[in-house]
């Protein structure tokens, strides 16, 4: 697997909970417990799970914005786990993130050449300012944003636009690898098709250019992705191609999770089984033993509240985390 | 059996910047024991107009300009907002269900508290019955332990939960209309699935109708009967689910079907935007909204306002264009 580009190892990031004035350890939420998957060059790798499933905690593990607790995070051969702020700076122009909010990530006193030139002039990319208008000017093109507008501040932005500012602000130091967490769900429902729509072309553009795409909606995922993640309660359940996600999902909670989505087609929908799940997510706080989904689970027998599932393949890189799948 | 009424309601907000006209002539009507969607993105009127039958529209800026509100052979809007007579049907035969329960909830209330009020006020209940009445409603639906749960605050809940209890508290008074705006938007897939669910199963239970305002045409698809797609504070088609889902007519619809992803589609489906902007509501053009995002626009469109709703076969569509010579 010489084309792999990221690498991530039994990563876990446990968040202490404290009480008291002296910051008594009192327990720990296991946020990202045990999780491994790699991306391969050029390649989307979509993280998809319910609120509090770890997701964006995966996401900010990677790009070191939080010190994981244990595992390993190899980023273009080199581990960069335990590296120190000033050498992760110079990753982390290779593997910018995009937000969820357009609205709050955007600092509302600078231009928006500004906000996009910001990471050029940081990391040296440029020898002079005609070299950096020219730069961010050829960015705002590629993102579909007219150069002209380089001088406005975010609030004269329509939320899709502001979105489009900040991938540019991404693109602009040739990075390698973008993470996307929850890049549309602020956007109305035809501006989101927009966005989903640039996101692939700069990828044939930049050719090997690689995305980590976060989202909870499933149905925008499994469009963008080449192969999918599910979580629950901070593990992997099922990953798998985004082929094999709808036609053939083998974990019960992707299972439920599949029928939970509603595809609008009037025809499509009359012939769908929906698995209702019991109950709701249990706290993070306190997770049920051995599967998490057990309680929940509509073929779970005893010995599933005892052994933790690893995530086994079961053939063609189809890999579930349950002992009734074989 | 037809319940409510709506005829051409309008209702501008007269701002700083200008007119704001966010329900532009708004006519529909919704059966007993029905269940209709109203489709519709951020800003095109789809809660303005529910928040209008109830006259619930903060006035100024806001103003109910024109239009009948007809529910139970009576037009509401020929009450006074605050009287006895409005009070008496918010909540009482027509409840509300909102996007965000923990901002609707009152959060220094108990929710036995909350719900004894709506029925100590409308159904004149004593102290134990209503407490016998909101156990019974809470169990309903569906959380768990409701003897113990009744006495806690909105915050104890998790997000779902609330949502339930709202949907409770909707249902305490036996309403024969219930609106719920965006429901479900603010919690995960699978407690959407199982709220919808309970709505649907409560809906045949008590022959109550239910108008479900969203986003999410998934959603409609899956439990609505009729469809009303809004844009710009107008309903630009209408008709059955079957109808229209299958063979969808203007082109705002189209477009809508087209541009989002599908849990089912094939691989490699190139996703089909809307182009440009949806429009600022302040001093818009006499010509149909659309306009300028529409891929199948004519000339006509630009000479003429915007038309009114007509019926195409088994639809109503608000379009000068025939879509279906023109589509493929």
């Amino acid at each position: 697997m010489d084309n792999t580009l990221l690498e991530v190892k039994n990563l876990k990031m446990y968040f202490p909970v404290t009480r008291g004035l002296l910051r008594r350890k009192i327990a720990e939420v296991k946020a990202v417990d045990n999780v491994s998957f790699h991306v391969k060059t050029g390649e989307t790798l979509g993280l998809v799970g319910e609120t509090g499933c770890g997701k964006t905690t995966t996401g900010r593990c990677i790009l070191r914005l939080y010190r994981p607790t244990a595992g390993q995070i190899i980023f273009e051969g080199r581990e960069i786990s335990h590296l120190k702020d000033r050498q992760i700076r110079l990753i982390r122009r290779k593997m910018p993130l995009i937000f969820q909010d357009p609205y709050g990530s955007l600092d509302p006193r600078q231009s928006a050449g500004s906000i996009v030139g910001e990471p050029i002039q940081f990391h040296k990319l440029v020898l002079n300012k005609n070299d950096l208008k020219e730069r961010v000017a050829s960015l705002f093109r590629m993102v579909g944003l007219d150069p002209n507008m380089v001088n406005r501040v975010p609030h004269e932005f329509s939320g899709g636009q502001r979105q489009r500012i900040g991938i540019a602000r991404a693109l602009a130091c040739e990075p390698s690898m973008i993470v996307c967490d929850e890049p549309i769900s602020a956007l109305d429902v035809s501006i989101q098709s927009q966005i989903i729509n640039l996101l692939e072309d700069l990828q044939k553009q930049f050719k090997g250019l690689s995305y980590i795409f976060i989202a909870h909606d499933l149905s925008v995922v499994r469009h963008i992705s080449d192969r999918v993640a599910v979580m629950y309660l901070g593990r992997i359940v099922e990953l798998t191609e985004s082929k094999k996600l709808y036609d053939n999902p083998l974990h019960p909670y992707t299972q439920a999770l599949i029928s939970a989505v509603p595809i609008p087609d009037r025809r499509v929908e009359k012939q769908r089984q929906q698995i209702i799940l019991k109950g709701e997510v249990p706290s993070p706080l306190s997770p049920p033993s051995g599967c998490h989904f057990h309680p929940r689970c509509p073929i779970a027998s005893p010995e599933c509240s005892e052994i933790i599932p690893a995530l086994n393949d079961v053939g063609d890189g189809h890999e579930v985390a349950c002992i009734k799948v074989q | 059996m037809t319940l409510l009424t709506v005829e051409n309601l309008k209702t501008y907000f007269h701002t700083d910047f200008g007119l704001v006209k966010a329900v532009d002539g708004v006519s529909y009507e919704i059966n007993e024991g029905e269940i209709v969607g109203i489709v519709g993105e951020s800003g095109c009127g789809k809660s303005v107009t529910q928040l209008s039958t109830l006259q619930l529209i903060t006035s100024p800026p806001g103003m109910i300009e024109d239009g009948k509100v007809i529910f139970d052979g009576r037009n509401l809007l020929d009450y006074p907002a605050n009287g006895p007579e409005m009070r008496s049907i918010r909540g009482g035969k027509i409840a509300m269900i909102f996007q965000e329960p923990m901002t609707s909830l009152n959060p220094t209330l108990s929710v036995f508290q909350q719900i004894s009020e709506m029925l100590s006020l409308h159904l004149q209940m004593d102290k134990e019955t209503q407490r016998k009445r909101a156990i019974e409603l809470l169990t309903q639906v569906g959380i768990p332990d409701a003897k113990r749960r009744i006495d806690d605050y909105p915050h104890q809940f998790s997000g779902g939960m609330r949502q339930r209890v709202m949907i409770a508290m909707a249902l305490s008074c036996n309403p024969k209309l219930l609106i719920a705006d965006e429901p479900t938007t603010a919690v995960d897939v699978t407690t959407q699935a199982q709220l919808l669910l309970l709505m649907q199963n409560l809906v045949r239970q008590y022959h109550t109708s239910l108008i479900i305002v969203t986003h999410n045409l998934g959603v409609v698809a899956r439990y609505a009967q009729r469809i009303y797609v809004m844009y710009a504070g107008r309903i630009v088609e209408s008709g059955s689910c079957d109808d229209i889902f299958n063979q969808p007519k203007h082109p705002y619809t189209i477009g809508l079907l087209k541009c989002v992803p599908r849990l089912d589609e094939e691989e490699d489906r190139r996703l089909v935007p809307i182009e440009g902007l949806p429009p600022n509501l302040i001093n818009m053009p006499p010509t149909c909204a659309f306009l300028p995002r529409c891929p199948y626009k004519i000339d006509r469109c630009r000479e003429e306002p915007w038309p009114a709703l007509k019926p195409v076969g088994n639809q109503q569509v608000a379009c000068y264009v025939d879509t279906k010579l023109t589509v493929q």
